[in-house]
């Protein structure tokens, strides 16, 4: 008897348990209670004023921050909230900002870009010769003529000038002529006109003992076509750096 | 009197004539009597300027007419051919370009030529259309390494006794000697029928030229052949001038601080010492004794003229002291006691004349752009270029001129053929090298001293500034 009795306590359980189960699919669960509103996402901006400037100088960081507890810039450590700070970068550099805060990370750059002074030249005599090249002129002549004419005064000032402020350059004043002619006088008058040249700026207060002359008449000729512009470029006192 | 006779009205008179003609004559036409007035007229100018030039070399007198068949073969070796051509062709070359020849074609030239004495048929050769006064002849063995050359010189006018010249030469078979043996063959035909004038088959030139490269000198036989570079500097060498005895060659040279005076020993085959001296130096020319050299130099800061003792010793004298470029000097190769040069003291440059101590300073040309003067062996002329019309606008056309020193009358040699410069003398004063771009490039060219002749030298590269050996 206690065997059929058990046997009936498990068929209940058993159609309990089915009726339970089944009920489940059929029951709508109650909506969730709405979650607390999240914390504010961190705001953040940052800027350099200047941004590019000379080494040496110092530009100013300005940032702002909003809703962050934890703001730091790379290289100047925590700041404050808001704020602004002098900064003399050697090289050019970005500022990183970074605001975290209950509601997130937020980040902001700022570049400040420095000029860099012109590198040094590794040898001074290189900048004497460019210099040189840049800025002395060429004396011009008249066809078959060593006088120096008066509108190659100006060049002979703006030599003279520029040998006076770079007085260890010596230099040498090459004569030319154009091709027409003959091999032999041009020689000469190219010697003339070399020594015209170098009359003109010892008058002008270049020390003689800096000057070299030399010839080279019709042999070399800077241009070599047959018409008065190309002549021209040839009738010259050519200015060259050093003495070979 | 052996001497040509040249006019320089007949250089300049025909244009200004015809001119003269063209513009007067439509209203001389108009009577007979104005006609025959401007005839008269125009008539007389001619024979007012009778200033003659005479050159005393024999040029342009009657000129000899000889008959120059090729050389017979003596042998029969494989080389023969090629030396006997050689040899034919620098013979009559050198007979042609003597000047002084009426050398007859060989095309008129009888079947039989001969080789010996006995062969010369006097009829044929002194009977038209030979019609020559003179024969050359002879002929050419090969025997192993060595040439051997008969040459005879036949008076066809002296029936009884016609030999004039009879020699024999022997050197080894190449085509040097054969071209050598022609040369000294046909100097002792020119010497004997030219009035006592040494030939100049054996004469050498130097010269400028950039076959190189660069600007080097070289040398060749007077006939453009063996042409041979002298010096190797690398840099550039201009103005070779060769000493009176052939020894040397005095140049100029760029290096780095400047053009020097050099010195090429022909005996050694190199660069002698010669003194540096500051600023530019040029054109250097040897005088007549072959003891001093004239030369331009700025050492002063001028170009002026100095003179040195060849040998380099001593102190250099400044013979010009006026500002502007002197440059180019020449001596009188006569006398050794004048100097003349180029100057652009007024401007343009001018050929002047001086005394060899550089006293008596005389301007011998009047206008326009004149170089590179050359003075005759002989004494009595100056070649030079000239521009005579120069300046902006002008066609700036270079010719060579002959100036009579002492009568400063002057004719024109080359006409209307491009840049012709640095004219140079041969020894016998009848022949002018000098360089022209008529043909293109620069080359060399020859003429005879009246401007006739006009032959191409040169055609490799830039061939400039010839300069004649003395003998």
């Amino acid at each position: 008897m206690k065997q059929a009795r058990m046997k009936w306590i498990m068929v209940v359980f058993a159609l309990g348990a089915i009726m339970t189960l089944g009920a489940c699919k059929k029951k709508v669960a109650p909506p969730p209670p709405p979650p607390p509103p999240p914390p504010a996402a961190p705001t953040a901006s940052l800027s350099a004023n200047p941004n590019t400037i000379d080494k040496g100088q110092s530009s100013t960081l300005t940032w702002e921050t909003t809703n962050a507890t934890d703001i730091s810039i790379d290289g100047i450590g925590a700041v404050q909230p808001s704020g602004s700070q002098q900064v003399t970068p050697t090289d050019s550099a970005t500022y990183h900002l970074t605001a975290k805060g209950a509601g997130g990370t937020q980040e902001a750059t700022a570049r400040v870009t420095v000029n860099q002074p012109p590198a040094p030249p590794p040898q001074t005599s290189s900048s004497d010769q460019e210099l040189f090249s840049q800025n002395v002129k060429d004396i011009y002549f008249d066809y078959d003529k060593y006088d120096v004419r008066p509108d190659q005064q100006a060049a002979i000032q703006a030599d003279a000038q520029f040998l006076a402020q770079h007085s260890t350059i010596n230099f040498t004043i090459e004569g030319h002529c154009d091709e027409r002619g003959s091999t032999e006088y041009n020689l000469a008058l190219g010697d003339n006109r070399a020594n015209a040249v170098k009359n003109a700026l010892v008058q002008a207060g270049v020390t003689v003992s800096r000057i070299k002359t030399i010839s080279y008449g019709k042999e070399k000729p800077f241009c070599t076509q047959s018409n008065e512009q190309c002549w021209q470029q040839n009738r010259r006192g050519h200015l060259v750096y050093g003495q070979q | 009197m052996n001497s040509l006779y040249f006019h320089r009205a007949r250089f300049t008179l025909p244009s200004t004539f015809l001119e003269f003609l063209q513009q007067r004559f439509v209203g001389a036409c108009r009577s007979r009597l104005t006609l025959l007035w401007f005839v008269l007229v125009l008539a007389l100018p001619i024979f007012a300027q009778q200033d003659w030039i005479r050159t005393g070399t024999g040029l342009g007198v009657e000129k000899v007419r000889i008959a120059v068949p090729d050389f017979k073969a003596a042998s029969t070796v494989p080389q023969s051919p090629d030396l006997l051509k050689t040899f034919n062709d620098t013979l009559f070359s050198d007979l042609d370009n003597a000047g002084i020849f009426d050398v007859v074609s060989k095309s008129f030239y009888p079947l039989q030529t001969p080789g010996q004495p006995t062969e010369v048929n006097s009829s044929a050769w002194s009977s038209a259309p030979v019609n020559a006064a003179m024969l050359a002849f002879g002929n050419l063995g090969v025997n192993g390494n060595s040439v051997t050359v008969q040459g005879w010189l036949f008076d066809m006018k002296n029936v009884s006794q016609p030999q004039v010249l009879g020699k024999q030469y022997q050197d080894t078979a190449s085509s040097d000697a054969v071209r050598l043996i022609a040369h000294k063959f046909a100097d002792e035909i020119i010497y004997r029928l030219g009035g006592g004038v040494q030939g100049i088959a054996e004469t050498k030139i130097s010269f400028v030229s950039t076959r190189s490269g660069r600007k080097e000198v070289w040398g060749m036989d007077y006939d453009g052949n063996n042409q041979h570079q002298i010096t190797h500097l690398g840099t550039t060498s201009l103005s070779p001038k060769i000493s009176p005895d052939g020894s040397r060659i005095a140049f100029s040279a760029l290096s780095k601080t400047g053009w020097d005076i050099k010195m090429y020993s022909t005996d050694l085959n190199r660069l002698v010492t010669f003194p540096h001296y500051a600023g530019t130096n040029l054109s250097p020319a040897w005088s007549p004794d072959g003891l001093k050299l004239a030369f331009s130099s700025s050492r002063s800061g001028d170009p002026d003229i100095y003179v040195v003792d060849a040998s380099g010793t001593g102190e250099a004298k400044r013979l010009t002291m006026t500002p502007g470029p002197d440059v180019s000097p020449v001596w009188n190769p006569k006398t050794g006691a004048q100097i003349a040069f180029v100057s652009g003291r007024t401007g343009l440059p001018q050929i002047y004349s001086m005394e060899a101590d550089g006293t008596n300073v005389q301007r011998l040309t009047d206008q326009g752009y004149a170089v590179s003067p050359a003075w005759s062996p002989n004494g009595q002329f100056l070649a030079f270029a000239w521009i005579r019309a120069y300046g902006p606008g002008e066609p700036g056309s270079s010719d060579i001129y002959l100036m009579d020193v002492v009568s400063k009358q002057w004719v024109q040699l080359t006409h209307d053929g491009g840049r012709n410069d640095f004219p140079s003398w041969s020894p016998d004063s009848r022949h002018i090298v000098f360089q022209s771009n008529r043909s293109g490039g620069l080359q060399l060219w020859t003429m005879l001293a009246d401007g006739s002749k006009q032959t191409q030298l040169t055609n490799t590269g830039t061939n400039t500034q010839p300069n004649w050996s003395w003998k």
